[in-house]
Formats: C-alpha cells, structure tokens, sequence
C-alpha cells in the first residue's frame, strides 16, 4: 500500500514515520509532478492551512488533488488538512480542496494558550490521545452521510464522509497509532 | 508544566517547512499571510533599521503586537530582550504565540537567560553552535533557530552556525557512552540532554535558520544544511517587490531540492535588500546571550 504525504509545509514527516512503522510505503507530494505517482491514500497534514492553500494554489495543485478526491481517492486530513477539506469554513470566504460537506471554524479554540490534550474516545476503537494546537473544529456537517467519530464537550473533533475522514487533533504526535490504522483499516480497503 | 512544554514543542513542529517573517505593521503581516508566510514576527523595527538607527532596541509596543494579531490568523510572534522577564510577561499576557528572547533587541541581562520553564507560551532562542542551543533548551526553550547575523542579508554566519550546530550533533552521535560526561562538562550543558543527542542525532526541538536571508536560493540553501524551517527578516520588506520575493522565498523552502524550479522564481524579484557584510558591522548581534 502506497501512501502519497502532502508535504508543502507542516508536520508530514511525523505521519510518514507513523504510517510506515505500520507497514506501508510513502512518498512526498512537494509538487504538480509528484501527483503522477499511483497511489492508495492521501495524507494531508497539519501545519498553517493558509501556508498549504497558497502553495496548493501556486504549484496548480488544486484542481488535479480535488478531481482525485471526489473520485474516491481516500484521505485524511489532520487540523489544517481537515480546513483544507470542509465546503465552509466559518468568517472566512475562500475555501481550498471544498470536498466534504462540513463547516469548521479555524483557531476555534484560540491562540497557542488555548492548546491542550486529552484522552477521549474515537469512532468503535476507544480511548486515543488526542493533541489539539491552535486547532479547529466542525461547527456543522451539511449532508447525511457525514459520520461524526469524536466530540469534546459537545464539539465535533473527527468525522468521516466516504473516502475522507478528519481529525481536528493530530495523532501523528502521539505514539498511539489506532488513528492511522484506522485510516489504513476502515478508509482505504473499505474503498477497495 | 510539561504537558505545556509538550503543547508548545509540538507547535514548533507545526511550523516545520514554512517560512516566519519579520513584520512591523499589520498591512505589512497581511501581505506576509497572503505570500503564504506560516507565522510572523511582530517588531518595531526589523534588524536592518535597527542597526541604522543604532541605540538601546526593546519589545514592541503592545498596540502594535495587538494591531498585528487582529490583521492575521497565523501565529504572532514578538522579541523580548535576552534576560527581561517583565517583557516576556507582558508578552505572554498578550497571548502571544511565540516569545523570541532575541539578541537582536539590546540584551537586558548580560549573564542570566530568561528561565523559560516558568512560562505557558512558548520561547524560541537563537544559537550558535550547540552548546548555546541545548543551555536554552535546558532553560525551557521548545524551538531554537540559528542566530546568523540579522540585518545584514549576509547569509554567511547563518550557514556556519546551523554546519556548527549540525556538525556538533554528529560528533556527539559518534561518540562512546563514556564520553558524553566530558562531553557534557565541556559544553556546559545537562548531561540528559547530551545523551538525547547521542540517541537521536538531533535536538530534542525543532530548529530553524535565521538571520541573513534575502534570496529563494538562501533559505533552499539552508534547508539543504539541515534548517528545519526559515525566519526571513529585513530580506522582505527591505526588498524592491516585498510579497513576490515572499513567496518566492516560501515556494523555494518547500522545493528546496528542485534547482529548476527556484531557477524560476528567482527571475525578476527586483532588487534584493542592499545588505553589508558581516565583517563591515559593529556590532555583533551574535556575540549576544551566549
């Protein structure tokens, strides 16, 4: 199984070392030609959303990644990935990829002060450590087959619609590695 | 405390890959937003001025760092003077995301650093080889960038600090067990740190390169030696099309490794800042906080 690692900006490497110490292949997308590589999934990684979406733009990335998402291609977005693929992103008119049909709402709890972690349970795999920095999260999901995986004191912090799934916690900086299993498990070979 | 340290290393590793630049006004952090900068650097003065106006330099005004932090969703982070606590806790009091105990601002303290370990923001320290780098570490610091000699656009004090810092590493990595005491000893630094390195080939932190830049083809070029990131100072808005060169600069960080595609963008960027050279400066900010 081959995973392409959107690596424009933030913390890819951390998914990279996540995803092959549970078997599978990477490679870095750092520009329009690396999309020509066959691959299985998509990561799209934390780090600042406005940064990802300008290099996204600058490079002609956008359509090419959108068109392969809305065909199924899986993906999994952390914090930033997670603004990168919500159709509406509260105070803010532009939207990047606009693939799944949440909104969120960015910094929504503040700035780094704001950070914190917490053990809370995920989807049917149970308690995961879960990192929140200067995160979002999903205010509203707009279509019925959008899946809510986690909530924290009523917020929606994970959910899935199909072949995407988010987290608005990067479990990439935590050993614990149910989160990208789960993608492996339940997003990618579901869709096979 | 240390789940607090954790936050904040782990907002470092956030960073990773992007560019942070040195804004003095929020039309200026705007532009730095929409080239795609990951953070900003909110001063009164960026090195340049500073060092042509000369005197006593301290942190910015608080309006202006809450100006900055209106303008932009990005991260917001301001110097305060090496060793003036009271500064970085008006800057903490700001909710400032990063505090950037800066030689580049007059030093307040000419023997003690800030201890860091006391603070719930996050403290970036410049350094110099790796010494400097694992005392600020030791003192809380949860992100180091290499000082190089800011104002200038003379990248050449940044490449010798991040090849000392990397090349310390590497002879700490390959050395017996048995002499990481000495080793510790000789750079005046904790043991458990040292043994980190001798581990892990790395610093415990995330670790930039600043202070020098002005061209794509400078930050790719740290990047290549090791800088896990790039603070471009006066080498933006000192420039002749400050938000090309920005993203230039940032498109260049990403694709550090595709000759061709910084042989792009570096065509007509207009002028790049004059800059001086290291050796025509009096002073040293690197010599600062050591």
């Amino acid at each position: 199984m081959k995973i392409g690692v959107l690596a424009l900006q933030g913390a890819f490497q951390e998914h990279q070392n996540m995803l092959e110490s549970l078997g599978a292949e990477t490679f870095q997308i750092r520009q329009y030609k690396d999309l020509n590589t066959k691959f299985d999934g998509l990561i799209l990684p934390g780090g600042e959303s406005t940064t990802i979406y300008k290099l996204l733009s600058e490079l002609n990335m956008l359509d090419d990644l959108r068109n392969k998402i809305q065909n199924g291609l899986p993906v999994f977005g952390t914090c930033a990935g997670l603004i990168l693929l919500s159709k509406k992103i509260k105070n803010q008119s532009t939207t990047a990829l606009s693939t799944m049909d949440i909104e969120c709402s960015r910094n929504a709890y503040g700035r780094q002060l704001g950070s914190f972690s917490v053990n809370s349970n995920f989807a049917d795999i149970g308690e995961v450590p879960m990192v929140f920095i200067r995160a979002p999260y999903i205010t509203q999901v707009n279509a019925n087959d959008v899946e809510i995986l986690a909530k924290i004191d009523g917020k929606i912090v994970a959910a899935k619609q199909k072949n995407q799934l988010v987290t608005a916690f990067h479990p990439e900086l935590t050993n614990n590695i149910k989160v990208h299993s789960y993608f492996l498990n339940n997003i990618i070979n579901m869709s096979k | 405390m240390s789940n607090r340290y954790e936050l904040n290393k782990n907002l470092a590793q956030m960073l990773k890959g992007g560019v942070i630049m040195d804004v003095t006004t929020p039309e200026q952090a705007k532009i730095a937003e929409a080239s795609g900068a990951c953070a900003v650097m909110a001063l009164e003065r960026i090195p340049a001025d500073i060092r042509a106006a000369g005197g006593v330099s301290r942190m910015s005004d608080p309006k202006m760092i809450k100006g900055i932090q209106n303008a932009v969703s990005i991260p917001v982070m301001a110097k305060c003077r090496i060793g003036h606590f009271v500064e970085a806790q008006i800057l903490q009091a700001l909710e400032i995301d990063y505090i950037d105990e800066s030689e580049v601002l007059t030093p307040a303290d000419n023997i003690n650093h800030i201890d860091k370990t006391k603070f719930q923001v996050p403290f970036v320290c410049g350094a110099r080889n790796l010494g400097e780098a694992l005392r600020r570490i030791a003192e809380g610091a949860s992100m180091i960038r290499s000082k190089g000699e800011a104002g200038t656009g003379d990248i050449v004090q940044a490449v010798s600090h991040m090849r000392a810092i990397n090349g310390d590493i590497n002879k700490i990595a390959a050395m017996r067990e048995d002499e990481l005491f000495v080793a510790a000893k000789n750079m005046q630094v904790p043991y458990e740190l040292i043994e980190y390195v001798h581990k892990n080939k790395k610093l415990p932190v995330v670790n930039f390169s600043a202070g020098g830049v002005a061209t794509p083809a400078d930050a790719a070029l740290m990047v290549h030696l090791g800088a896990e990131g790039v603070f471009v100072g006066s080498g933006i808005f000192k420039s002749g099309n400050p938000e090309k060169r920005a993203t230039a600069i940032v498109k260049a960080v990403t694709n550090y490794n595709d000759p061709d595609m910084i042989a792009k963008l570096s065509e007509d960027l207009g002028e790049a800042m004059v800059g001086i050279n290291e050796d025509e400066i009096k002073i040293l900010m690197a010599e600062r906080g050591q």
